[in-house]
């Protein structure tokens, strides 16, 4: 099969997990939904990562993944850790 | 041939298939805030796997460019720890809208910087086609997460009204249509690669002018929408990206984040009542301040903080309404206070939040959560309607189009139709309230004119430690 093929595949399945999965967040934690998948959209690091290796050193797509390195990092580090410091907050009430 | 060897590409795929699973099963556990926490560990491990076993098939590289990768992971980090460490729990609908932004200019990278890196190879027209398109998302989610971040900190460039002009939104649709067609002919032509690296440019320009025209004719009560929607995109963006590195990582995350901001753009235009192309393009909430306010008018009756503290004190039942007025008088505090004093004395305290009150989804129990509130006393919509009905008191704070009776009974409102919470149908309602000036929609809040309403005027933080300190004393 065609890794297009395949990819949209994955795409198309991959969202309807996604609708299955988010739709029974309640409410109260939509905040920390959003910055949570701020998080996993860094993700892009796996591809800024990717980008980055080249044989030839001094390449434009070498500074363009730099860049993009330092982005998905701020999205991985900043995204689970604001969401955990959220998270941490949420508290039920005492007996 | 099963006795064949994996060869590392395929290990590195299974890696990112555990990651997406890990990715999934965190955002299962989010459906409850008992095991939210441990949901949120859960992912973070996914990526730490993902990330680490993706340096370990690069480090055959040269030796310098993994120098520059460790660069790029410590500056990344150090900025992500500093803001997510230093950010106000008010000031969390920036911080989303930044992340959101960043995600979208680091997909945009990633698929300019793998076109430039390996030009010659785009033999095929699907990854090209993918890479003008990741380009597109992620230009117009960068640049349209800055202004709405500039529109939330209340900054200079990015004004809170929006700012309209003739023939604005004819002009974004023919740059989105132009884009496109200019994607397609790249993939069109997938051997041509100098022209195809200037079209690249070209799409990059245009969505960056995209991304401030469509947000900046945005009013900032629409935020809500325009973060979930920005949450979306940045997730398609990443999605597209994997799709010009056939990766299935990105993929399977990238449709996980544009589903679920899908999925909250939803709910959030359905709390409002419009369609997302209404929230878009309506411009709500300029044309109102130069005109009279529309809507009820009538008289008010006002009320004395000692006043109100003895209705309060002789209530069974009180239900807090907060609104972006209490975020910007950073008054959770104080509420949290005023609900100790109030339970102290056997009153019965709930706080009734409607899907858009602040400036993004769930603003409101962030803010509440960070004062102690319990989270099991937030009620949502449904579940403070039913309850307002049998309420003593509802005190409004810094709340207004939410509670406006006209979306219930009056058929020319512009928020007719809209769900709201029904704060009238209380036996008393206060509102604290800077003064009577109409909301950020323009419209005036029949509310304030009902026999059961009182008024009590001033900063939302004073005069709820005012109402604390008023009841301590009696």
């Amino acid at each position: 099969m065609d890794p297009f093929v395949t990819s949209i595949i994955v795409f198309v399945l991959a969202i309807f997990v996604g609708f299955e999965v988010i739709t029974k967040v309640p409410s109260t934690l939509h905040t920390p939904l959003m910055s949570g998948s701020n998080a996993i959209s860094g993700i892009t690091i796996v591809g800024a990562l990717l980008c980055s290796f080249s044989p030839t050193f001094a390449s434009f797509g070498v500074i363009l993944g730099f860049l993009a390195i330092v982005f998905a990092t701020i999205n991985v580090v900043g995204g689970y850790v604001v969401t955990d410091r959220m998270l941490r907050m949420f508290k039920q009430k005492k007996g | 041939m099963w006795t064949q060897a994996l060869t590392k590409p395929d290990i590195l795929n299974l890696v990112y298939l555990l990651a997406a699973v890990l990715f999934i099963f965190g955002l299962k556990q989010l459906s409850a805030v008992k095991t939210a926490r441990r949901g949120n560990f859960i992912s973070s491990a996914g990526m730490l796997m993902a990330t680490v076993a993706t340096f370990f098939f690069i480090s055959g590289g040269q030796w310098i460019s993994l120098i520059w990768v460790f660069i790029a992971v410590l500056i990344g980090a150090g900025i992500g720890l500093y803001l997510a460490l230093k950010i106000e729990m008010t000031g969390m609908p920036q911080m989303v809208a930044l992340l959101n932004g960043f995600g979208g200019i680091a997909s945009l990278l990633v698929a300019c910087g793998d076109f430039a890196r390996t030009p010659a190879e785009h033999g095929s027209w699907d990854s090209l086609l993918a890479t003008g398109l990741a380009t597109l998302i992620g230009g117009v989610t960068f640049t349209g997460s800055l202004i709405a971040y500039g529109k939330l900190q209340g900054v200079k460039w990015a004004p809170d009204k929006p700012v309209q002009f003739g023939g604005q939104k004819a002009l974004i649709f023919a740059m989105l249509v132009g884009s496109l067609i200019v994607s397609a002919l790249i993939a069109a032509r997938p051997e041509d690669a100098i022209s195809n690296g200037f079209f690249l440019v070209l799409i990059a320009l245009v969505a960056l002018t995209l991304g401030v025209l469509l947000v900046i004719g945005i009013g900032g009560a629409d935020m809500p929408v325009v973060v979930s929607l920005l949450n979306s995109y940045s997730g398609l963006a990443a999605a597209m990206a994997g799709f010009v590195l056939n990766n299935s990582a990105l993929i399977i995350t990238g449709s996980l984040v544009g589903a679920s901001g899908l999925i909250l753009t939803t709910i959030m235009c359905k709390a409002m009542n419009r369609s997302l192309m209404n929230v878009l393009f309506g411009g709500v909430g300029g044309a109102a301040a130069g005109h009279a306010a529309a809507g009820a008018q009538g008289t008010h009756r006002e009320f004395s903080i000692e006043d109100a503290t003895i209705v309060l004190d002789a209530a069974q039942r009180v239900m807090i309404v907060p609104g972006y007025g209490m975020a910007v008088a950073q008054a959770q505090h104080a509420v949290k206070e005023l609900a100790q004093e109030l339970d102290r004395r056997g009153i019965t305290v709930n706080y009734a939040i409607h899907p858009v009150a602040g400036r993004m989804p769930g603003h409101m129990n962030v803010l509440l959560a960070e004062a102690g509130v319990p989270y099991d006393q937030l009620l949502d919509l449904d579940q403070s309607n039913a309850e307002l009905e049998h309420t003593d008191v509802a005190l409004v704070i810094g709340a207004n189009d939410v509670t406006n009776p006209a979306a219930r009974t009056d058929a020319s409102s512009p928020l007719y139709g809209m769900p709201i919470l029904n704060v009238d149908m209380a036996r008393n309602v206060f509102v604290i309230k800077r003064s009577m000036n109409p909301g950020f929609a323009g419209i005036q809040n029949e509310l304030y004119f009902k026999e059961n309403c009182g008024m009590v005027f001033g900063d939302a933080k004073k005069v709820v430690s005012g109402l604390s300190a008023e009841l301590a004393d009696q």
